[in-house]
């Protein structure tokens, strides 16, 4: 097992009291595994990420452990943090238009980043990793304002693994780009597992259709917790939360048309974190939901690798 | 009711002393007529944003003419009473330290001042009912304490108060999430039985199909392809396209390879010899179809 994850909380702290955005999230992520992550806003997949490599000043470790490798992750304590950062766990940022310095040429940036992490440059390791991803060993004559989008966000997952760590966190990467583009960028991530650079993959998006591509196993989430977590395939084609289904079927997929077949949203919206209901959090926008959902419902595994908080399930 | 685009060119100065020029749109032409959904779909740069802008006035066109109801766009408020756009960002297009609602008093001051106060009451609740809004949940509040979902449906209400006949949507459902978007999508689908006409600006092509019955492929400023979407989605002829919906992720279907276009000037050109009738209403700018051997 990678990284197993257990009853992990994180609260920001606001003026107006802790917002729970991770309020007991518990899963696994195996050996040379990509588990998307996948939710809509303000679900917490972010701060999960955040979490599992370095919390802002707002977040707050309230509980729960974080176990990588057999090794125990300090996600709490910024400072015992340090030596996992980028050697064991690293994170590519959505951002990667403004990840990069804009006033040094690509090549001596990475340069600069090894040295304050004492590591020698290699040059042939960095020369197959663009390969890996594509790039040609010219980008690093030049200014990231001279890449495409694209290729900056390329260039930065090359810059995130060069220290091989064993996993890494991948924050809607694609979201700023366009398709073509998207699946370049996706299937160069899907690379970085296949050709054991990484060890195991968080792969965090809105989007369930991308997710499917790449991911062996998909994690949704709802407000702060995990509702269900299964192979990909499961999730898509045989979800068992009332929440997954109603998202999957408000997804507009190429061929589908207003005329042929109608397509729903979720009514409401989710519950404001900062008092969240008791029970199941999704309970009020459920059209399952009866009298039990007032209880919390456990996380139960339906099937071996099928998990499911849902009392329906 | 008609927009008509006619070889539509926008150029753009670039450079320090504008001594360089960049083709944002280079002679595009389409039509909308009434209650009907246009797709203009492109990737970044491709020119749709600009020319949405300039069918709404806010950038003025390099050659070429756009048209409503024969007569050339021009910013004006008889024009913005049937024309409106809606854009992407719900966050920024509100004022943040006014009321949500204020947008539609604004609206009466500007264009109905003689309108007797109960009476607009009376139309901003049953624009806000179209939209399927709940005035109680939305008026007297500030945008941030409104949804992306709802700040762009009050949006839309807001066009409808003035009787709009086309709506100019650029992206308007790309920062709102999966439960939400459809809401607006169904919404459009909606007043476009109404009579409503709508060119949906998208990125995205499954949103586009979902509404549109004509489908624009732009690429770099150019028509690739157009034509009724079931055709150009099903069957389509431009190499460009083919490689946009392959690139789709989809549900259920892992991403294929794209199958190889043998020797074909796509690649090599960006411009083409123009527009080549394939089908009924069917166009594509492929220089292949256009008697290459290839």
């Amino acid at each position: 097992m990678s990284l197993r994850v257990t009853d992990l909380k994180v609260h920001y702290q606001t003026l107006k009291g802790e917002v729970r955005a991770l309020d007991g999230v518990s899963f696994e992520v195996g050996d040379g595994e990509i588990l998307g992550l996948a939710g809509e806003s303000g679900c917490g997949k972010t701060t999960l990420g955040k979490s599992l490599i370095r919390m802002d000043g707002r977040m707050r470790h309230i509980g729960g452990r974080v176990e990588l490798d057999g090794e125990e992750l300090p996600v709490g304590d910024d400072r015992r943090m340090n030596p996992f950062r980028f050697h064991k766990v690293s994170l590519v940022p959505q951002y990667s238009m403004s990840a990069m310095n804009p006033t040094r040429k690509i090549g001596r940036m990475v340069g600069e980043l090894l040295r304050s992490r004492g590591v020698p440059l290699d040059a042939e390791k960095l020369a197959a990793r663009l390969d890996l991803v594509g790039l040609s060993p010219e980008v690093l004559g030049r200014y990231p304002i001279e890449l495409s989008g694209g290729m900056k966000q390329r260039m930065v997952m090359v810059i995130s693994t060069l220290l091989d760590p064993s996993l890494l966190i991948a924050d809607e990467v694609t979201s700023a780009l366009d398709v073509s583009t998207q699946k370049g960028v996706a299937t160069a991530l899907a690379g970085f597992r296949d050709n054991g650079v990484v060890n195991s993959m968080i792969f965090i998006t809105h989007d369930i259709s991308l997710t499917y591509q790449i991911a062996d196993k998909i994690m949704i989430m709802y407000a702060g917790k995990v509702v269900e977590r299964a192979p990909a395939k499961v999730i898509v084609e045989a979800p068992r939360h009332p929440y997954t289904k109603l998202l999957i079927d408000s997804l507009p997929e190429v061929g589908v048309r207003y005329a042929d077949r109608r397509l729903s949203g979720i009514p409401g919206g989710p519950p404001s974190l900062l008092d969240p209901p008791t029970g199941c959090r999704f309970r009020d926008r459920c059209p399952l939901a009866f009298d039990k959902c007032a209880q919390e419902p456990p996380a139960a595994e339906i099937e071996p690798g099928h998990v499911v908080a849902c009392w329906k399930a | 009711m008609m927009l008509k685009l006619d070889n539509v060119t926008k150029v753009y100065r670039t450079g320090a002393f504008g001594g360089g020029s960049t083709t944002a749109v280079g002679g595009v032409s389409f039509e909308v007529g009434p209650g009907e959904v246009v797709s203009l779909i492109g990737e970044s740069g491709s020119g749709k944003s600009t020319l949405g802008r300039m069918i709404l006035g806010l950038t003025p066109v390099t050659s070429g003419s756009i048209t409503w109801n024969g007569t050339a766009v021009r910013p004006a408020k008889s024009y913005y009473r049937e024309v409106q756009g809606v854009f992407q960002d719900p966050f920024s297009t509100f004022n943040p330290v006014f009321k949500a609602d204020r947008v539609f008093r604004m609206i009466k001051e500007v264009y109905f001042p003689e309108v007797p106060p109960a009476e607009w009451a009376e139309r901003v609740r049953a624009s806000l009912a179209d939209v399927r809004l709940n005035p109680a949940q939305i008026l007297g509040k500030f945008p941030h304490q409104l949804s992306g979902g709802q700040l762009q449906r009050l949006l839309i209400a807001r066009a409808l108060l003035l009787d709009i006949k086309l709506l100019v949507a650029d992206e308007i459902t790309s920062m709102l999430d999966a439960s939400t978007r459809i809401d607006v999508l169904n919404l459009l689908a909606e007043l476009k039985g109404r009579g409503l006409g709508v060119l949906y600006i998208t990125h995205d092509l499954s949103l586009g199909t979902y509404l549109a019955e004509r489908t624009i492929v732009l690429r770099r400023g150019t028509v690739a392809e157009m034509g009724p979407t079931e055709t150009v989605f099903t069957g389509p002829k431009h190499p460009y396209t083919r490689e946009l919906l392959a690139a789709v992720p989809r549900l259920r279907e892992p991403w294929q390879e794209a199958e190889p276009i043998e020797s074909c000037l796509y690649h090599d050109k960006a411009g083409t010899g123009g527009l080549l009738e394939v089908e009924p209403g069917h166009y594509v700018a492929c220089a292949r179809l256009a008697g290459c051997a290839g």
